[in-house]
């Protein structure tokens, strides 16, 4: 029973063990560019997670090949494709990250700038004075 | 607080991993994701829109509001890092120095020489600056290549992988190449700052634009269909045709992101030499 759990679902225990060192990296780690590694690391574990949902066993990408049948007469069964939707959110997903990613470092920048340190509890102890 | 941390994390990968036993099986056909609107999508994507690359008809055309508003979020970020980093006037003047790129001599000014496009000497920023000649010549031969490679991807999108966002990174790496392997300063002086900001608004605006255009002959907003008598074509060609306008839209958005990102975050702002 167990071991047709684990054979059948291993992949999803990829994605939490991705996920949890996110966010362990970001609530745990007291440098901020780590922080923001942790947060990449986090979103990639998401976006694998959603890919993995439209995996479909003796499917093929979902890009229609056209050329061999003409017009009309093209048959197409949804069974012999992936499942495209996942691939369009994560693709979403993905330049938001970017962009997130690019704010984030522009922030980095900034405070190194204002406080010359990027450690979390230097920065408090500046802020404090 | 590190311990609360770690304690936190394995416990709440533990809760997932006992959640994670109701999900579907690894590549089964009969996941609840597969069955509802997919189908829909995968049988009626070429008799509705006739682009054989589903995921870019899905992105563009059924998807569109999404693929809109994301296109909104890569401009804001540009924006962002505009307004958080950017220095301004802060134009060098004194000494100056100027290098000769073939022999690598370095000479001093104490003022300011305006440069010709293409001339043999150019102003650096510090002693340290390096330039290097068979890294610039390389990266300047295979940047052309790297530029129609990433028009390709954008063209092509509707029947293989890619798209705006694919080709976009691609265009937006490639001018990368030009400033990693000379410096920022000179790439800088071939993509004008201002023009890569008129390029991430014109983005958005060719995608929201056509979106209002098809308002305007009679259908939904983003529905492409409606813009057959302005493409001169049928229903479902235009589209697929409208789904390539909006690709170059986001194209030409994620392109100046990209670049503008690279330009704040690797100089701090001042768009000087960079790395």
């Amino acid at each position: 029973m167990l071991l047709d759990i684990i054979a059948t679902k291993y992949n999803y225990a990829g994605f939490i063990f991705l996920m949890c060192i996110g966010l362990w990296a970001m609530i745990g780690k007291r440098n901020l560019p780590k922080k923001i590694l942790g947060m990449s690391i986090f979103q990639t574990a998401i976006m694998l997670f959603y890919i993995s949902i439209s995996v479909k066993t003796n499917a093929t990408l979902p890009i229609i090949d056209a050329h061999g049948a003409h017009g009309h007469d093209l048959h197409v069964r949804a069974a012999d494709y992936l499942n495209p939707l996942p691939h369009v959110l994560m693709l979403t997903a993905i330049v938001v990250s970017v962009a997130t990613l690019g704010v984030a470092l522009a922030l980095v920048q900034k405070v190194y700038r204002e406080h010359e340190t990027l450690e979390e509890p230097e920065i408090l102890e500046q802020l404090r004075k | 607080m590190k311990a609360l941390a770690w304690i936190s994390c394995v416990l709440l990968g533990v809760a997932m991993l006992y959640v994670a036993t109701n999900f579907p099986d690894w590549g089964d056909p009969n996941s609840p994701a597969s069955l509802h609107l997919s189908p829909h999508y995968i049988e009626q994507a070429i008799p509705e829109t006739s682009v054989p690359n589903i995921v870019s008809a899905l992105l563009a055309d059924y998807r569109g509001y999404d693929t809109m508003f994301e296109t909104a979020v890569v401009f804001t970020a540009a924006m962002a890092c505009f307004f958080i980093l950017r220095v301004l006037g802060c134009e060098v003047s004194g000494q100056q120095l100027y290098r000769h790129l073939e022999t690598g001599i370095l000479i001093r000014s104490a003022r300011r020489i305006n440069l010709p496009l293409g001339s043999s000497f150019k102003r650096v920023e510090s002693v340290s600056q390096r330039y290097d000649f068979i890294t610039a010549k390389v990266c300047r031969l295979m940047i052309p290549f790297l530029q129609i490679f990433g028009l390709y991807v954008i063209a092509h999108g509707h029947h293989s992988p890619g798209g705006g966002f694919q080709g976009g990174v691609i265009l937006g790496s490639a001018w990368i190449l030009l400033a990693i392997s000379h410096d920022l300063q000179s790439a800088c002086d071939r993509y004008a700052e201002r023009k890569m900001f008129v390029f991430v608004a014109t983005g958005v605006l060719i995608y929201a634009g056509t979106g209002v255009l098809a308002m305007l002959y009679g259908g939904n907003f983003l529905d492409y269909s409606f813009l057959g008598p302005l493409f001169g074509l049928d229903p479902v060609a235009s589209r697929s045709f409208g789904i390539f306008v909006v690709e170059v839209g986001v194209g030409f958005t994620v392109m100046a992101t990209m670049i503008l990102l690279y330009n704040f975050l690797a100089s701090a702002g001042r768009c000087d030499e960079g790395l």
